[in-house]
């Protein structure tokens, strides 16, 4: 890990995925357990799959690169018509499954309904049957006049995606998030309001684990923002809300875990309340370490790392734009107030991730307490190049080649990231194009 | 939203002064803020935006709960300041005052100012008097009972100035009306972020804003005195001391698990199947001559209610 912020990122490879803008927004950034796969949602519904290629012998102080292994339409736009509102097809949160054998499946959701997708290879073909031409036409009976064993003979790689299962009409609400469990066989599903626990293998029936909805919706003051499984201990889950809190639960405790396990919520600064404290506090990501000891949340000015074991307060705080603290107001007023940013850790929970506005995304390094600003854009980069850090100027003299408060492009804002589970690879989501970074090997 | 380049300064609160025009500070202590006119022009003006954004949520086509939610109790929050501070009574009696007999039926003015009215530009904030009346509404809005199935419809959208009156909102809950707006440009510079949609919706809504008429026996809000490039919505309050989130009946009762009604948004009316126009006309025969009485003020607004009951019964 260390080598992002020694030596700054040596590669950059850019991916495009196509030229139609909107349709290309891309939400979602998963890399698969093994980190061989790379999935993408975009704003149109679909999923673009890359795959990690074998280093090339041409370069082999190069890891492999990543190139586009799939692509297929998870979700279209539809419309209730019930409620006259139409259901955007967006895909807004991936997960990949752990793979059991050589097809690999995920999870993808859009606001309302959840699809297992199975990804499989072709590449060999049957020829020689009994029955029909090479071309698929029907022989003549008649005329058949020997048998034959068909032969696999190999073909031209073809990957094909198709839904397994689809898991609909359980929310009401929009979903933000999914998880798969530690158990491989079950997986939760959030929305604003509700929980509810699926089994991979069942799709007309969930079960709701938590419920926040008041008896009278006036009385509406918190929403969940993300909820996410233990790692390892499958009845364990956590969620987050719009009021800066975390509620861990144990599904052994009751059917219906309204009663958290477990409250994590960091008391207010007194001196820093603004009318835009709660706004600010709401958290919008929560992602648990790989080792499953701490969990990491994300609200809008900073990331914060919490011990599982201490509920009063985060063991760590990382700004991760201090700067914008005086800009709230604006901020406010144009909506960027209530983007949501998400956070990944690296592998080995040394370094988290997450991004901010002007295609800017940040590191930290948990045990040096460094950490580095990098920008994900063309014009900063060329294909190849080391990325050269960057720094937003807050003070009033603004040195060269620092960017000042007040010319961030608010709309390049980079909310997702992912990290490889193993190696220093990260991808980053900047508006329609996904970059990918890795660090030098030596 | 602020002047650009305005210096703006806490005289009391110990806060560091601000050096751009972005800050909104951290509140000060209860005695002090009431005092500090800047600090209560931010807040308004932070409330006019809230609110502003909270009828645009209600009609989006994908409504944002969280984010609804947050406006919402950024809304309260502001609301609960402002009756500590006494702030919210004040306003309320200033209007009470200030206004033709409240208990008369069309409620809502809409605050839809000439943009000469930029002359009040240099005014300081003043409690909403009946000589703003006369300065160019355009009529009403039509405000329902806070039980009834929210109305909220459209507000326009303008640069919200910081000359705000500080009497014109009262405590409750908040409803808003539709109001015309003569800055359509303004209203799309500030929309150009939110679903094209919305713009539709609120051209739309400016040709059938003058709508049935809903109950509003209640004191009904008039619009501040701010300058004319602002347009707002009008704000209808039930009673002065908020009862617990008063401004939520409103918000959500329609957001679950339909968003909004999406036909009463269109037409810029509440939900009319609530309050059919035999209970308008029951409610207008129980307000006496007083109702009536003659104020100059009020007397464009009669015609407008003359207009609107000729609508509500058809002829």
């Amino acid at each position: 890990m260390t080598s992002f912020l020694h030596v700054p990122c040596a590669i950059l490879e850019e991916k495009k995925i196509s030229d139609n803008f909107r349709a290309d927004i891309i939400s979602t950034v998963e890399f698969n357990y093994s980190g061989e796969l790379l999935a993408t949602g975009d704003k149109g519904g679909r999923v673009v799959i890359f795959q990690h290629e074998q280093e090339s012998k041409n370069r082999p102080h190069l890891r492999g690169e990543y190139n586009v292994y799939s692509t297929f339409q998870s979700h279209e736009p539809e419309f209730d018509y019930l409620k006259s509102l139409e259901i955007e097809e967006k895909i807004n949160k991936i997960r990949w499954l752990p793979q059991q054998n050589a097809a690999h499946f995920l999870l993808s959701t859009n606001d309302k309904t959840i699809k297992l997708w199975k990804i499989s290879e072709r590449d060999k073909r049957a020829e020689g049957y009994n029955l029909k031409d090479e071309d698929g036409r029907l022989r003549d009976p008649f005329r058949i006049t020997s048998l034959r064993v068909p032969v696999l003979m190999p073909m031209d790689l073809m990957v094909e995606a198709s839904p397994r299962r689809i898991f609909a009409n359980a929310h009401t609400y929009h979903i933000n998030s999914i998880s798969v469990n530690s158990d491989h066989e079950t997986y939760l599903s959030a929305d604003d309001l509700r929980i509810n626990l699926w089994h991979l293998e069942i799709t007309d029936r969930s079960f709701n684990i938590v419920d926040i909805k008041p008896a009278n919706m006036e009385e509406l003051t918190e929403v969940i923002t993300a909820a996410e499984c233990h790692p390892l201990q499958c009845n364990v889950f956590v969620y987050s809300s719009s009021k800066g809190t975390i509620r861990l639960c144990d599904t052994r405790a009751a059917a219906l875990c309204d009663r958290q396990a477990k409250f994590f919520e960091e008391p207010e600064d007194p001196s820093s309340r603004s009318f835009f404290s709660e706004i600010i506090s709401s958290i919008s990501d929560v992602k648990f370490s790989h080792s499953g000891r701490y969990m990491m949340t994300r609200d809008y000015l900073s990331v914060k790392v919490w011990d599982l074991n201490m509920e009063n307060r985060p063991v760590e705080t990382y700004q991760v734009h201090e700067y914008l603290r005086s800009k709230l107001c604006s901020l406010y007023e144009n909506d960027c107030i209530f983007d949501k940013f998400e956070c990944c850790w690296n592998g080995s929970d040394s370094a988290i991730m997450t991004g901010s506005y002007n295609n800017f995304f940040r590191m930290f390094d948990r045990n040096t307490r460094r950490d580095i600003t990098l920008e994900a854009s063309r014009e900063s980069s060329k294909p190849r190049a080391t990325l050269k850090p960057r720094k937003v100027s807050t003070g009033g003299k603004r040195k060269k080649d620092e960017i000042s408060v007040d010319s961030l492009d608010f709309n390049k804002k980079i909310l997702h990231t992912a990290w490889h589970p193993k190696d220093n690879v990260i991808a980053v989501a900047a508006t329609n194009n996904l970059y990918i970074f890795q660090d030098k090997i030596n | 939203m602020f002047p650009k380049g305005t210096k703006r300064k806490f005289s009391d609160s110990g806060e560091e002064p601000v050096s751009s025009g972005d800050q909104v500070p951290a509140a000060p202590s209860v005695a002090t803020r009431s005092l500090t006119s800047s600090y209560s022009l931010q807040r308004q003006s932070l409330l006019d935006m809230s609110l502003i954004k909270l009828q645009l949520c209600h009609m989006l086509v994908e409504p944002n709960l969280c984010r609804s939610v947050l406006i919402a109790n950024t809304v309260r929050q502001i609301q609960e300041e402002m009756t500590q501070d006494g702030t919210w009574q004040i306003m309320t009696q200033a209007l009470a005052a200030a206004q033709c007999p409240t208990d008369r039926l069309v409620a809502t003015e809409v605050l839809c100012r000439q943009t000469d009215a930029a002359a009040q530009a240099g005014q300081s904030p003043k409690p909403f008097s009946v000589g703003g009346l006369e300065e160019g509404y355009h009529a009403e809005e039509v405000v329902m009972e806070g039980d009834v199935e929210t109305e909220v419809t459209m507000s326009t959208l303008a640069p919200v100035s910081p000359q705000l009156s500080s009497a014109s909102y009262l405590a409750g809950p908040f409803v808003m009306g539709p109001c015309w707006d003569e800055d359509e440009e303004e209203e799309e510079e500030e929309e150009e972020e939110e679903d094209g949609e919305c713009e539709e919706d609120e051209e739309d809504d400016s040709e059938d804003c003058v709508s049935e008429g809903e109950e509003a026996d209640r004191d009904h809000l008039s619009p501040d005195s701010r300058t004319g490039e602002q347009v707002f919505g009008t704000f209808e309050i039930k009673h002065p001391a908020p009862p617990p989130d008063p401004a939520l009946e409103e918000l959500f009762s329609d957001v679950d698990p339909s968003y909004y009604d999406l036909d009463t948004v269109l037409t810029g009316m509440q939900s009319a199947p609530k309050m059919g126009p035999y209970d308008l006309l029951e409610s207008l025969s129980s307000h006496g001559p007083t109702a009536l009485s003659s104020s100059s003020s009020c007397r464009s607004d009669l015609n407008e209610l003359d207009h609107i009951m000729e609508i509500i019964v058809g002829s």
